[in-house]
């Protein structure tokens, strides 16, 4: 996987993960260019878009889509699987989650796709693990500060 | 000074805003509320106030003025401090910032630290955007990570190994050791990520590749095998609630192996062979009801189908395909259409049984399903098929998107070429093609069709006719227009005589055909290239219309002065034509003869005329440049006057069409032609067969110089000629003699002509020079190859004739060869 965007319905860009180094000015101009391609294709196509050298796999989960950039080897319908397993998780970590969990806690969102995904690649295909793992960490955290908890907006 | 405000009361109180002013107004704020702190050095905050600057990152306002904050998280003692430090990092702070690889040092240490989620801060860090320098200095505690027997690093560290060999491809012998009891793991995170670096270690090197297929693992057994159990066990295996996704157990490692498998078993049969069987059984166990099930079904064909599997399983990956495409699940339909387009060439016929459905996929409503289609389509047309795949090719054009329309006109006429069935109907197909999508037809496709439609001599009178009538209504579209003005050049005395037999013969007036191509020449819409078309097609008309030659004249004239560079020549050199040339006229603007398609050169396959050419690039060359020859002919006849001795004419450019018949050397016919040669072909065309196998770039020829001495033909005045000689290895009747000619003086020769004759059973020909100048003080030469086919294998003479200018006058001389080697004729 080259890299994950999460945006809402309005194009609003709510998490971004990028496992090759690019300049920031490239990214902002590649997100617009993805947001545009993926808000305007309607329902009856389908979930995988040919774009420059990858290949866009995206899903929307109410106003949220998700897209990843996966090379040319990469196996599309795998990879529809890895985004709903990431939903998953932030569904089990908050407990029906929604948009705003997310924008309210997206450093949280950044820590659960961590302990799925490195460098692009799979490191965990246990929920229970992966969920395990952040639930400890957040143990770990030495100040009961309000930002660093469960969600509370 | 207060607290900082909290992220979440940011969060809110940006998402309260109503206008991007309102918006950047806060955020300013903050941001001078953050930097104050951050100069403070305000240990306490810092971590609430990086986060508060992500947040703003990620709604796109700059926080570099953060990235040193961020370090100074990292080196913290506090785990939150850290946790949020390494994010920030790895959103801020990539290869390219200086201060990136300040990091390394606190990586360091946190990858040696005694709570096992710093360390997997650190793994995680390193492995998603370590630089190569970081990678280098760090790859040591990965490598160490790596055979820990915590399997929550364990996993992190052959992830953050796979990145490291990405960034450093040298460090990957280093991880080698450790990847030895890797895969005798049961976390099935461990698995997973193992079987990743095993695939990036076999992918990147084909010598690791060869290492993994043979060397005997820890558990003395080798690899394929053991990837074979692990997968079996996961199918097998009962329901496992931590893996399971809809009924399948773990299908993200499922898939990963089966990668590995492929790229284990490609180009090797041992390994190929020990996977048949769990490929065999995963492909008609797997559920398919869900896209997981799929997703493993697809990772399966696209393994089959890349190993020496047998051909059963071969069949068997191809009707899961199949299955695909009838599937309702659009993301099915186009992973089938793409695994089909890779397997079409090699399986061909197995494919051929799916074209029904993979044409039905031209009318799917989705772009990159159409794209699929009608590559598929095309590789599958063939001579069986063609109408009916032609039929649904021409409706796709005339409805898909402009995207497709120019990929699309291509394709039909490559596969029309291929395998039409009558010429008829290659000609309605191509009519039909650039009546739907005219303007989206390439360029080149135009000297090509032109060269179609000269070949099929009985269609021409149809296909002019359906020509003009598609422009009568429409000329906008360049291609077609430039195509039907050609043929209307061409063939239009055909369309005024109404000969046409295939189809109801059209009334045309000479005027009405004259009014449409004028009304080309005027419009706004016609190219600059088209109007070079039309006008020359009127020009052509003079020659077949009888009635109307005087409105031609006027138009050619009125041209004379256009502020069309290209017309305006071109106008100028008709006129002249009409006026000082008349006479040459009919002979220069006689019909085209049939063109032969030429393979090896591109520019070749262009047939230059006097005075036009298919291509877009237009060139014209004076009329009078096809005298030449004639006079050449006329020159050597006097030269050898009533001896025995055939004369020879030089190549370019040859002097008659092709259809005048192939013997180059019946001089007498050649010189009865009308006038001056007319269609000068490249010089390919029709030649003896036996003298094309020099024409070809190949080296026919015995390189073995030293075997035939060379001789000096000539040496007189200062004028030098050498010959040397090769025998063509395919034919022994064939000499090739390459002159060579220099000149001693101190000035130059111009003008220099050779020209030779050779015995009466012997043939000879004479390909062009490489210049007519020999520079002085033997500075340069002259080269020239001459052909001479001996079939009775006489003894070689030759006389030859030399002219050029020097030193101010004309020089001329005649001489004998009679010193030719034995070798060179024997």
């Amino acid at each position: 996987i080259h890299f994950i965007l999460l945006f809402s319905r309005q194009g609003k860009l709510r998490l971004q993960k990028w496992y090759t180094t690019l300049p920031d000015k490239e990214k902002k101009k590649i997100i617009r260019e993805i947001v545009q391609i993926i808000l305007s294709r309607n329902q009856k196509t389908s979930s995988f878009v040919d774009w420059k050298d990858l290949k866009l796999v995206y899903k929307r989960y109410a106003s949220l889509y998700f897209c990843c950039a996966i090379e040319d080897q990469d196996n599309e319908l795998l990879t529809l699987e890895v985004v709903h397993r990431y939903v998953e998780l932030l569904d089990r970590y908050f407990g029906n989650v929604c948009e705003l969990d997310i924008i309210f806690n997206f450093e949280k969102a950044y820590f659960i796709l961590d302990e799925f995904i490195i460098g692009g690649e799979i490191q965990e295909t246990s929920k229970k693990t992966a969920v395990k793992a952040i639930e400890e960490s957040d143990m770990l955290q030495e100040t009961v500060e309000e930002y660093m908890n469960k969600p509370a907006f | 000074m207060p607290a900082p405000i909290r992220l979440r009361e940011l969060i809110r109180t940006i998402r309260t805003a109503r206008t991007q002013a309102e918006e950047r107004e806060m955020i300013q704020k903050e941001c001078a509320a953050i930097r104050s702190s951050f100069r403070e050095e305000d240990n306490t905050y810092r971590c609430r106030n990086v986060a508060k600057l992500l947040y703003m990152h990620m709604l796109g306002y700059p926080a570099h003025f953060g990235q040193l904050e961020c370090l100074k998280l990292i080196a913290s003692q506090k785990f939150t401090d850290k946790r949020i430090g390494y994010l920030g990092a790895m959103l801020l702070l990539d290869e390219r910032q200086d201060v990136h690889l300040l990091m390394t040092n606190c990586i360091k240490n946190d990858l040696n630290h005694s709570t096992q989620y710093v360390q997997g801060l650190a793994l995680c860090t390193l492995g998603c955007m370590g630089s190569s320098e970081m990678c280098r200095d760090l790859a040591g505690e990965v490598e160490k990570l790596l055979k820990t027997s915590n399997s929550y690093l364990r996993k992190k560290a052959a992830l953050c190994a796979v990145h490291v060999i990405r960034k450093v491809p040298e460090l990957m012998e280093m991880f080698l050791p450790a990847t030895k009891n890797l895969l005798n793991e049961k976390n099935h995170g461990v698995l997973h990520t193992s079987v990743v670096l095993l695939t990036e270690m076999c992918e990147r090197s084909p010598d690791m590749l060869a290492h993994f297929r043979k060397v005997r693992q820890l558990s003395s057994s080798q690899l394929v095998p053991q990837l074979v159990r692990i997968l079996k066990n996961l199918i097998m295996s009962g329901y496992s609630p931590e893996h399971d996704v809809s009924g399948i157990s773990d299908p993200f490692l499922q898939v990963r192996i089966l990668r590995l498998l492929r790229i284990l078993g490609r180009n090797d049969d041992d390994s190929s062979e020990a996977m048949n069987d769990i490929l065999a059984q995963v492909a008609t166990n797997t559920e398919t009801s869900k896209n997981v099930g799929n997703a493993i079904l697809y990772e399966t064909v696209l393994t089959i189908m890349d190993i020496k599997s047998e051909s059963g399983l071969r069949v068997l990956a191809i009707n899961i395909l199949g299955r695909f495409l009838l599937n309702n699940d659009k993301n099915i339909r186009y992973v089938a259409l793409t695994s089909l387009l890779k397997t079409v060439q090699t399986d061909h016929n197995a494919v051929q049984r799916h074209r029904s459905t993979i044409v039905d996929c031209l009318k799917d409503l989705d772009v990159s399903i159409k794209r699929r289609a009608m590559e598929l389509s095309f590789a599958l047309v063939n001579g069986n098929n063609v109408r009916g795949m032609m039929k649904e090719l021409l409706y796709f054009l005339d409805s898909c998107e402009p995207e497709f329309k120019a990929d699309c006109a291509s394709g039909i006429f490559l596969a029309a070429e291929k395998y039409a069935p009558s010429k008829r109907w290659h000609i309605d197909t191509i009519m039909r093609v650039l009546t739907t999508a005219g303007s989206y037809v390439r360029d080149d496709a135009v000297p090509n069709l032109i060269q179609l439609i000269t070949n099929s001599v009985e269609m021409h009178a149809y296909t002019v006719q359906r020509l003009y009538k598609a422009i009568l209504g429409d000329y906008s579209q360049q291609p077609l227009v430039q195509v039907a003005s050609w043929c209307i050049g061409e063939y239009g005395d055909l369309l005024v005589s109404g000969q046409c037999e295939e189809e109801e013969p059209i009334q045309v007036t000479e005027d009405e055909v004259l009014d449409i191509l004028e009304s080309i020449l005027i419009s706004n819409m016609s190219a600059s290239v088209t109007r070079g078309y039309a006008l020359t097609a009127i020009m052509k008309l003079s020659t077949r219309f009888t009635c109307t030659v005087n409105r031609i004249k006027k138009v050619v004239s009125i041209y004379g002065s256009s502020i069309d560079v290209e017309l305006q020549q071109r106008a100028v050199e008709y006129n002249a034509l009409f006026k000082k040339y008349d006479h040459m006229r009919p002979a220069l603007l006689e019909r085209m003869p049939v063109m032969e398609k030429v393979t090896t050169n591109g520019p070749a396959e262009i047939v230059q005329t006097n005075g036009e050419t298919e291509t877009a690039v237009l060139e014209t060359k004076p009329p009078p440049s096809g005298l030449q020859p004639a006079n050449q002919a006329n020159d050597l006849l006097d030269l050898l006057g009533g001896s025995d001795i055939t004369p020879v004419i030089p190549t370019a450019p040859t002097s008659k069409p092709a259809s005048a018949g192939g013997e180059l050397l019946d001089l007498l016919g050649d010189l009865n032609l009308t006038g001056s040669p007319v269609s000068a072909p490249a010089p390919q065309i029709a030649q003896p067969p036996f003298l094309l196998d020099g024409l070809t770039s190949q080296p026919l020829f015995n390189d073995i110089a030293a075997g035939i001495p060379s001789i000096t033909a000539y040496n007189k005045n200062g004028l030098k000629i050498d010959f040397t000689f090769e025998r063509s290895n395919t034919n022994p009747s064939v000499t090739v003699i390459t002159i060579q000619a220099s000149n001693s003086t101190e000035l130059d020769m111009t003008d220099f002509v050779f020209q030779a004759a050779v015995p009466k059973t012997f043939q000879l020909q004479l390909l062009s020079p490489s210049s007519s100048v020999i520079p002085a003080f033997n500075s340069g030469t002259i080269t020239q190859v001459i052909k001479v086919l001996n079939p009775q294998k006489q003894q070689l003479r030759m006389r030859i004739k030399l002219t050029y200018n020097h030193k101010g006058s004309a020089m001329q001389d005649l001489a004998e060869v009679n010193n030719f080697p034995p070798q060179s004729w024997q």
